[in-house]
C-alpha cells in the first residue's frame, strides 16, 4: 500500500481522535421509533383481535360465554364446539355440520382451479406470443369484464347453463368459476409470458416447434412461479366464493361458505356462539393455511392481479 | 495546504461484511479526485459515507476542517449529483433547484440570485419552467448539477453521473464537468468505473478494490508507474501484457521467462531498490515498438500476427511470441495481416515489474 | 417466392383454436350477457324473462322504491368512508412499514391475513364481536361494573356510570349499522391497500430519498411534496380497485347483518340478488344491476383511457 498520509502536513495528525468518531450514537428509544412501532403494534392488535376472539370463543362452553368476556381466554378448554361444527351443526335443512360443505368446496375448488388455470395460461400464451388479428380486442373486452359487476351477468349465465343442462350442477359451477376467473388470470399469464425473453420463442419457432410444443416444452417449464401464484389466487378466491355457490348450485352441493352462513345465520334454535366460531374458523383455515405457507408469493399474486389490472 | 476533506481510519461494515477497511484519504482544496474501481469495490460506499448518507462503523470524516462524522448530509457543506439524476419529477426545474433552499428558509431574493447564477453557468435558463420529464438525459443531469450548485458549497460529490447517458453525450458532459471545475474551483469527488472519465477528469485518481485504496496518484503516474499488478491491468485498454518469470540481478539485471531473457538496464526500480526473484513483467500494447523502431530496442523478438482489429485512429493486433499472446497497438494506417511476422521490441524503462507474491511494483 | 401465401384465416390456427374459450367468454358471457341484461331491464319480466318492452318503467319503479334509495344512500356512505379510510390507513401503514423497520414481514403478515379470508368469515366474526349482549359493548360496560341505569340516575360524572351506559351496538342500531359493516370491511381490505402502496413506495428511486437528505428536506416534507405526487399512478389504480370492490359488496352484508336491522345495511348488489333470485321480479333485478354497471363504468372508463390510452398497449 502507498503511504497516503505522507502528504498530510505536520500537526494534522493531532486532530485525529478529536471530536466525533465512528457511528453516530443513536438512541434505540427515539420519539420516531416509539411512534412507528407503537402504531404498528396497536394496529397489529386490532388485526389480530378477531382471530383471537374466534379461537377463544370456539374453545369455550356456552355457559362460560354467557357470563364471561369475549376477549378472555377459556377457563376450561373444550373441543366440543369444533366437533359439533364439523359434524353436527344444523343448517335448517340438515344437521350434519360443515363437513359436507368442506367436501363440496374441495370438489368445487380442485377442478375449478385446474381448468381455469389451464385455459387462462394458454390464453395468456397465445396473447403474448401469437398475437393474431383481433386478439387485443377480445382481451380488452375480457379485462373490462373484470370490472363489470357480476350482477349484470348472473342471470344470462343461469339461462346458458340451464340451456345446456348444467344449471345446479358441479360442472356448471366449475364453468362459472373458469369464466369469471379468466380476466385476471389471463392478464397474469399474458404479462408473465411477455416478460420472458422473446428470443427463446423465436429460436423455438426457427427450430420448427409449433404452438403446443412451444407451450409444453419451453413456456411451461419456465413458468412454475407464476403457476403457483395463479394457484394461490384461485384457491383462495374460489374457496372464499359465496355468490356463485349460492346461485349456481343446489343445497346438497353448497360450498363451505354458504353452508357456514346457513349454520350461523339460521334462525331456529338457540344460538351456539362457540359452535359458530368454530365453524367460521374451520372455513377460514384453508385460505389461511395457503396464505401462511405461500408468504411472498401471495403478496406477488395480489400485487400482480391488482396493480396491473 | 489545509485539506478540504480528510478521512481518518474509516471502517464500514454491513453485518459481517467489511466494505471499507481502515481507509485514510486527504483531498486538497479545489482538487478533483476520482474514485475508480470495478463494481463492489467500495467507491460509491465511500462517497456515501462522505455525504453522510451512510453511517460509518468507525473513523472520522473532516470537511473544510470541521469534524462532520455525525453531521446530517445537509449540514456537511456538500452538494451531490446522482446517477439516476434523482430529480423531483413533479416539480419544475426551478422547483428542483429551489426546494432545498426554500426549506432552509433562505430569503427569496437570494434564492433567485443563486438560481439565476446556476442556470447561467449551466446554460439551463430556457428550461427553468419545464418539468424533468420534458428534458433530455443530458439536460436532466445538468439540472442535477445545478441542484448541487445552488447550495453554494465547497465540495461536490458525483456518483457515476454519466453512466445513464449515451456515449456521445457522455463525452460532451465530461468536458463540461471539467470546465465547471475549472470555473468554480470547488473540491470534487467523482465516482466512476470508466477509466477514460477518470483519466480525463482527475487531478488525482484513487483506484479502489475490496474496500482499500490501491493507489492514489495523478493519472499520468498511475498510467506510467502503476503501484501493483491489479492497477496495471485495470488501467489501459487493451490491458497491459504480462510475462511471468524471474528477475535475475546476478550481472546486469535481466528478466528471464520462457519467451526469452529481457534486458532490464534502464528500468527504474522503486525506492526499495532492485529486488530479484519471481516476478511479473508488464508492458503496455502502445509501448511495444515494431518494424524499424523495434530494431533500436534493447529487447527484441519475432512475433506472428494472429488477429488484426482496425479502429480507425489506430490498429490493435494480437501477436504470438512463443506460446504467449500479446496485444500491440499499431498505427491506424498499418496494413499488416494475420500470418505476417513482425519484429517487436521495447525499452526497459517502459516495462513494469511486479513481485510475484505481493504483486507490488518492484 | 414460389410458395403460395397461406390463407389468412388459417395462419396461427392452433393459437386461434386455443383462444376459443377466451373469445367465447369475452363475446358471449361478458359482452352478450351484459347486453342481454341491459336490454331486458326495459321489459316487464317477472318470474321469467320475457321480451315485452315497457320503456323506463322498471327504472321509475326502482327509483321510487324506498329500499333501493336506502341501498344507494348506504353505498354512498360506505363508499366514501371506505375510500377515505382505506387510502389514509393504507398509505400511513405503508409509510410506517417503509421506515426500514424490524419484523417487517411479521407486521405485514398480520395486517394482510384478513384479506385471505372470505367475506362470510369476516362478516360472521365481526357479527360476534359487535354482538351487544356478549361482544365489545358488553366488555366495555363490564369495565364500568355494568351498573344499571337506575343506579346512575343523578350521580353526575362517574367513570363507571359512563362506561356502563356506553352504547356501541351497530348490529341493533340502524343509525350506525353501516359503520359496523365499515369496520369489518376495513379490517379485511386495508391490508391489500397497504401492500399496493408499499409496492409503490418501494418502486421509488432510492436516490430521490438521498437527494432530499442532501437538500435537508425533512422526511414528512419529502413524503408530502415529492413521494406522494410521484405515487399518483398507484393511487389511481388503487382508487379504481377499491371503487369496483365497493359497488360489488354483497357477501359481507349477507353474513354480518343480512341487510338489517330493518333496511339499515341494504346494498344495491343485495337488492339485485333478492329481486332476481328471491323476489322473482327479474325486471327490477335487471334494472338495478344496470344501474350498478353504469356506476362502475363511470369510474372505470376514464381510468382505462388514462391508463391504456396513453401507452397504447398495457
Amino acid at each position: 500500500m502507498v503511504d497516503l498520509t505522507s502528504s498530510v502536513a505536520a500537526g494534522q495528525g493531532a486532530r485525529e481522535l478529536q471530536g466525533p468518531r465512528g457511528p453516530k450514537p443513536r438512541k434505540v428509544v427515539t420519539r420516531a421509533n416509539v411512534l412507528i412501532y407503537g402504531t404498528l403494534i396497536v394496529v397489529s392488535l386490532y388485526y389480530l383481535l378477531p382471530m383471537w376472539v374466534m379461537v377463544m370463543t370456539s374453545l369455550k362452553g356456552m355457559p362460560e360465554i354467557r357470563v364471561g368476556n369475549i376477549f378472555a381466554p377459556p377457563m376450561e378448554i373444550t373441543f366440543e364446539p369444533w366437533v359439533k361444527a364439523w359434524s353436527g351443526a344444523c343448517t335448517g335443512l340438515n344437521c350434519d355440520g360443515l363437513s359436507r360443505g368442506f367436501w363440496n368446496s374441495v370438489r368445487i375448488t380442485l377442478p375449478s382451479v385446474a381448468v381455469s388455470i389451464a385455459i387462462a395460461s394458454v390464453n395468456g400464451y397465445a396473447l403474448a406470443n401469437w398475437r393474431f388479428k383481433g386478439a387485443d380486442a377480445f382481451f380488452t373486452i375480457l379485462i373490462f369484464g373484470a370490472f363489470i359487476p357480476y350482477q349484470v351477468m348472473l342471470y344470462p349465465m343461469v339461462i346458458m347453463l340451464r340451456e345446456v343442462g348444467l344449471y345446479g350442477s358441479l360442472t356448471g359451477l366449475v364453468i362459472v368459476h373458469t369464466v369469471f376467473g379468466m380476466p385476471i388470470l389471463t392478464l397474469l399469464f399474458r404479462n408473465y409470458f411477455t416478460s420472458l425473453p422473446e428470443e427463446l420463442f423465436k429460436a423455438a419457432r426457427v427450430d420448427g416447434a409449433g404452438f403446443w410444443r412451444i407451450y409444453f416444452r419451453i413456456m411451461l417449464p419456465m413458468s412454475l412461479p407464476i403457476f403457483v401464484v395463479a394457484m394461490i389466487l384461485q384457491v383462495t378466491g374460489i374457496w372464499n366464493d359465496f355468490l356463485f355457490g349460492v346461485i349456481y348450485t343446489k343445497p346438497d352441493l353448497y360450498p363451505m361458505t354458504v353452508q357456514l352462513n346457513n349454520i350461523v345465520n339460521s334462525v331456529q334454535g338457540v344460538k351456539e356462539y362457540n359452535v359458530n366460531m368454530a365453524a367460521t374458523l374451520l372455513t377460514g383455515l384453508v385460505p389461511l393455511f395457503i396464505y401462511f405457507i405461500s408468504g411472498k408469493l401471495f403478496v406477488r399474486g395480489i400485487a400482480a392481479g391488482a396493480v396491473k389490472g | 495546504m489545509e485539506p478540504s476533506i480528510s478521512i481518518r481510519h474509516l471502517d464500514l461494515s454491513f453485518g459481517a461484511v467489511d466494505v471499507l477497511k481502515d481507509l485514510n484519504l486527504d483531498i486538497g482544496k479545489g482538487e478533483f479526485l476520482v474514485l475508480l474501481g470495478s463494481s463492489g469495490c467500495g467507491k460509491s460506499t465511500l462517497l456515501n459515507c462522505v455525504a453522510g448518507l451512510l453511517d460509518v462503523s468507525d473513523g472520522q470524516i473532516f470537511i473544510s476542517g470541521r469534524n462532520v462524522t455525525w453531521e446530517e448530509p445537509s449540514k456537511r457543506g456538500i452538494g451531490m449529483v446522482f446517477q439516476s439524476y434523482a430529480l423531483y419529477p413533479q416539480m419544475t426545474v426551478e422547483g428542483n433547484l429551489t426546494f432545498g433552499l426554500k426549506n432552509a428558509g433562505m430569503p427569496r431574493a437570494e434564492i433567485a440570485e443563486r438560481v439565476e447564477r446556476a442556470a447561467r453557468i449551466l446554460q439551463i435558463e430556457p428550461l427553468l419552467k419545464r418539468k424533468p420529464a420534458a428534458l433530455s438525459g443530458g439536460q436532466r443531469q445538468r439540472v442535477a448539477i445545478g441542484r448541487a450548485l445552488v447550495r453554494d458549497v465547497d465540495v461536490f460529490l458525483f456518483d457515476e453521473p454519466l453512466s445513464n447517458l449515451d456515449a456521445k453525450l457522455r463525452t460532451d458532459l465530461r468536458a463540461e464537468i471539467k470546465e465547471l471545475h475549472q470555473t468554480l474551483g470547488n473540491t470534487m469527488i467523482y465516482v466512476t468505473h470508466d477509466q477514460i472519465e477518470a483519466m480525463t477528469l482527475a487531478d488525482r485518481i484513487a483506484i479502489m478494490r475490496g474496500g482499500l485504496i490501491l493507489q492514489l496518484d495523478s493519472p499520468k503516474e498511475i498510467y506510467n508507474r502503476p503501484a501493483n499488478k491489479y492497477v496495471a491491468g485495470f488501467i489501459g485498454s487493451p490491458s497491459m501484457n504480462f510475462f511471468e518469470g524471474v528477475v535475475d540481478l546476478g550481472g546486469a539485471p535481466v528478466f528471464s521467462c520462457e519467451a526469452g531473457d529481457f534486458d532490464l538496464s534502464g528500468y527504474e526500480f522503486g525506492a526499495a531498490g532492485p529486488q530479484g526473484g519471481p516476478a511479473w513483467l508488464g508492458i503496455r500494447p502502445e509501448h511495444i515498438a515494431h518494424g524499424p523502431d523495434a530494431a533500436a530496442c534493447p529487447v527484441r523478438m519475432e512475433a506472428t500476427v494472429r488477429l488484426v482489429e482496425p479502429l480507425g485512429s489506430d490498429t490493435l493486433a494480437r501477436v504470438q511470441v512463443g506460446e504467449r499472446l500479446l496485444w500491440i497497438r499499431l498505427d491506424g494506417q498499418s496494413s499488416i495481416r494475420p500470418g505476417d511476422t513482425l519484429t517487436i521490441g521495447w525499452h526497459a524503462e517502459r516495462a513494469n515489474l511486479f513481485d510475484s507474491a505481493t504483486e507490488n511494483r518492484i | 417466392m414460389a410458395a403460395s401465401r397461406p390463407n389468412q384465416l388459417f395462419r396461427n390456427k392452433s393459437a386461434k383454436i386455443a383462444a376459443i374459450p377466451m373469445i367465447a367468454t369475452a363475446l358471449v358471457v361478458f359482452l352478450g350477457g351484459t347486453i342481454w341484461t341491459v336490454a331486458h331491464s326495459f321489459t316487464s319480466s317477472k318470474l321469467l324473462p320475457k321480451w315485452d318492452l315497457v320503456g323506463l318503467t322498471q327504472y321509475e319503479r326502482l327509483w321510487g322504491t324506498r329500499r333501493w334509495l336506502i341501498s344507494i344512500e348506504n353505498l354512498m356512505i360506505y363508499g366514501v368512508c371506505m375510500l377515505v379510510f382505506c387510502f389514509v390507513i393504507g398509505f400511513v401503514l405503508a409509510a410506517l412499514m417503509d421506515q426500514k423497520i424490524r419484523f417487517e414481514n411479521t407486521f405485514r403478515a398480520i395486517i394482510l391475513y384478513p384479506y385471505a379470508l372470505s367475506f362470510i368469515v369476516t362478516g360472521l366474526v365481526w357479527q360476534w364481536i359487535l354482538n351487544p349482549e356478549f361482544g365489545l359493548q358488553h366488555v366495555i360496560r363490564s369495565l364500568g361494573g355494568n351498573r344499571p341505569p337506575a343506579e346512575c340516575e343523578g350521580v353526575g360524572l362517574s367513570l363507571s356510570c359512563w362506561l356502563s351506559g356506553i352504547e356501541f351496538d351497530p348490529l341493533y342500531n340502524p343509525r350506525i349499522a353501516i359503520y359496523g359493516i365499515l369496520i369489518a370491511a376495513l379490517w379485511q381490505g386495508t391490508g391489500l391497500i397497504m401492500v399496493l402502496m408499499l409496492a409503490g413506495l418501494r418502486g421509488i428511486d432510492q436516490e430521490i430519498w438521498r437527494a432530499s437528505r442532501v437538500d435537508g428536506i425533512p422526511a414528512w416534507k419529502t413524503y408530502l411534496f415529492v413521494v406522494i405526487p410521484m405515487m399518483r399512478p398507484v393511487f389511481v389504480t388503487t382508487l379504481v380497485l377499491i371503487g369496483a370492490a365497493i359497488v360489488k359488496v354483497y357477501d359481507l352484508i349477507v353474513a354480518q347483518t343480512g341487510g338489517g336491522p330493518g333496511n339499515a345495511t341494504e346494498m344495491p348488489a343485495k337488492y339485485v340478488y333478492d329481486y332476481m333470485f328471491g323476489g322473482q321480479n327479474l325486471g327490477q333485478g335487471f334494472a338495478a344491476s344496470t344501474m350498478m354497471l353504469l356506476a362502475v363504468l363511470i369510474v372505470v372508463i376514464p381510468w382505462a383511457f388514462m391508463e391504456f390510452g396513453r401507452k397504447n398497449r398495457g
